[in-house]
């Protein structure tokens, strides 16, 4: 089993999101250590990309803010590497396909370089299925697992995907792309369910979840939760601070999750 | 490394479906329809009857009599996509994705517009066929083009202008894909170029493939004999491979592509994608893109903002691969001089998109012998660039 599956153990795991870079190379560090200390049960990392078409304004934002402020691929492996001296749980990457794909000579030379810092997981947004083989099949050799998504309008494809596969489920809660959102009306527990009948690998609900209340309530239909824009937002309006704030809005939201059934 | 054995629609080791999960049943069921209508009788009936009475099909094929003599090679031709209705080659795909999506039941149509061509045609369609329509435009583009906004409005649309990232087409086009992920059970994302997802490069292609089939029938009407060059410009390349299509298998005509070098390939301010990109995934499809030692896009610069995208369609990528066509970069400079030329020899105000391709031939005809024959795809007309390019020349125009 898995490091990620791993997180799924006995509890419902909670997911925190943090772009790298954002606002800078050394707070999203802090940020990052502070959501572990938390309670988060896995971190995806995600590497800034120019033109992140899944993602909303909020994530946009921190995306073109972290570039700006200068932040590489490479930095990021840094990053990693040194944050792996303190902490011990799931790291995943959340980026883009290009991402992997132009690095050094190609996605081998970056999927080697995430086994080799301690990077448990990837998720690429603008993979399906029907791509993923050349992604997932390099992952599979390095022990990187390869994250599948499926939304709410997968319908058949579901089995399909969670059949194979590996980590965990992406469960993408909503139309569009990331951000928060009042309300989630898709009907999860029928994804879930499907989800259940193809795979042993847990499954978490992500995009448009910011309150506890929303988050126990997701991962009382999955394994867990995961949310990003809520946290995006908390640091962008706190600066040096926003470690401390992030802290403490992980915790609420962890232990809102771990109180699921 | 190898694509997956299970993508759809690719070009060598090009093109692919790299799209969010959410859209994947959207592009499927595109693909499931376009196969039906593809070869559908009374669709084709359809599309004929709007190419011809509504967009004036077929377009002219002009003998450029003086701008032959002139240069004193290859006698030229001139394929007058110029002349459809809305002004660009753009009209002929815009009539089959939207009949297309109607035939679907959707009752909206997205799109990205660069220049504002492609908005423009799609709102045409969209007025024409009683469709809700929302453009997506950089915001530096509508500042760029303002008249082609209000052309846009007046035809029912409504422009969104986008403000992420560089503010131009790019930008347009990413905006659009996380519309269509928001809102897909009424709409139909009308791409406006051979590129995206399969089956985009395609559907778009094959709506394209107009002007090359028209063009083997004017040709030999006149010549009777096809020509030993096809030169057009290359954005996302769509007037490109419409031009070249149907003479793919012909070996012997020579297949050109002209890419926007800006202020030249050895500056930043460049969109010459063949020129200075390298294999990328981006937009939904693999291909050539510009882009940093790490991945990021790169910001692409032309003069024409039908150009200034920083990839290339994935068939384009691939041709270039086999060596089936060639790719060459023309600057704004040589692109400026082509539109004022053409303007002055023929009385043709070409686009100044289609304008990097007539700078290539003024450069290669005097080299060819005069026994050869050379068409170039005038993509588009030149009324919407005149402001920019008097500006270009130090006059202070306005729309």
């Amino acid at each position: 089993m898995s490091n990620i599956a791993k997180a799924f153990e006995d509890k419902k795991a909670f997911i925190a999101f943090i772009t790298a870079g954002y606002p800078d190379a050394e707070i999203s560090k802090d940020i990052i250590r502070a959501a572990a200390e938390a309670g988060a049960d896995i971190i995806e990392i995600g590497i800034p990309f120019s033109d992140p078409t899944a993602e909303g304004p909020v994530i946009q934002a921190a995306n073109a803010a972290a570039l700006a402020g200068g932040i590489t691929t490479d930095k990021i492996f840094d990053m990693v590497e040194e944050l792996r001296r303190d902490i011990s749980i799931p790291l995943c990457f959340m980026t883009y396909a290009n991402v992997v794909y132009s690095y050094g000579t190609g996605s081998e030379d970056f999927i080697k370089k995430c086994a080799q810092t301690g990077i448990d997981g990837i998720i690429l947004p603008d993979v399906p299925f029907e791509e993923k083989q050349e992604f997932d099949e390099v992952c599979r050799r390095h022990e990187v697992d390869f994250i599948s998504l499926v939304a709410p309008t997968s319908k058949e494809r579901i089995s399909m995907i969670a059949g194979e596969a590996s980590g965990f489920v992406y469960v993408v809660s909503s139309l569009g792309v990331t951000g928060v959102r009042n309300e989630i009306t898709t009907d999860i527990g029928g994804m879930v369910s499907l989800i259940k009948e193809a795979t042993d690998v847990p499954c978490a609900v992500g995009f448009g979840i910011s309150t506890p209340e929303q988050a126990k309530k997701m991962a009382s239909l999955s394994d867990g939760a995961i949310v990003g824009s809520a946290i995006i937002k908390i640091i962008s309006g706190h600066g040096k601070d926003a470690p401390a704030k992030v802290y403490e809005y992980v915790k609420e939201m962890a232990d809102a999750v771990h109180s699921a059934h | 490394m190898e694509a997956s054995k299970s993508s759809r629609g690719r070009f060598g080791m090009h093109g692919g479906q790299y799209m969010p999960e959410t859209l994947m049943n959207a592009v499927t069921e595109l693909e499931e329809a376009y196969g039906h209508y593809k070869d559908d009788p009374d669709f084709n009936n359809e599309l004929s009857g709007l190419f011809n009475d509504y967009a004036g099909r077929p377009s002219r094929l002009f003998f450029a009599e003086k701008m032959t003599e002139d240069l004193g090679g290859a006698k030229i031709y001139l394929k007058r996509e110029d002349l459809n209705h809305t002004g660009s080659h753009k009209i002929n795909n815009v009539l089959g994705q939207a009949l297309l999506a109607k035939k679907m039941g959707k009752t909206r149509l997205i799109a990205e517009t660069g220049a504002g061509q492609h908005g423009v045609a799609t709102a045409t369609a969209a007025a024409l066929l009683g469709l809700e329509c929302v453009v997506f435009m950089g915001k530096l583009d509508t500042e760029r083009q303002a008249l082609n906004v209000y052309r846009m409005k007046l035809l029912g649309a409504q422009v969104v202008p986008v403000e992420s990232g560089t503010a131009t087409l790019k930008d347009a086009v990413s905006e659009a894909m996380r519309e269509w992920t928001n809102r897909i059970s009424d709409t139909h994302y009308c791409l406006g170029s051979v590129m995206g997802p399969h089956p985009f490069p395609t559907i778009v292609r094959d709506f394209q493939s107009v002007i090359s089939k028209e063009i083997k029938t004017q040709i030999l009407e006149k010549e009777g004999r096809f020509p030993d060059a096809v030169l057009a410009c290359v954005g996302g390349g769509s007037n490109a491979i419409g031009a070249f299509y149907h003479f793919i298998e012909d070996r012997q005509v020579r297949l050109i592509g002209c890419e926007a070098a800006g202020r030249g390939v050895d500056t930043k301010d460049t969109a010459a994608t063949i020129a200075t990109g390298r294999p990328g995934i981006f937009h939904g499809m693999k291909s050539y893109f510009c882009q940093d030692e790490f991945g990021q896009i790169a910001p692409v610069y032309s003069i024409s903002a039908g150009l200034d995208y920083p990839g290339i369609g994935p068939e384009h990528a691939w041709l270039h691969d086999i060596k089936r066509a060639e790719y060459v970069a023309v600057t704004d400079e040589e692109a400026v001089c082509a539109f004022e030329y053409l303007s002055k020899t023929e009385g043709i105000i070409p686009a100044i998109e289609s304008a990097h391709a007539v700078a290539h031939a003024i450069k290669i005809a005097p080299g060819m012998d005069k026994d050869k024959i050379m068409v170039i795809n005038i993509s588009g007309r030149g009324d919407k660039d005149c402001a920019a390019i008097a500006r270009y020349r130090g006059e202070d125009i306005h729309e």
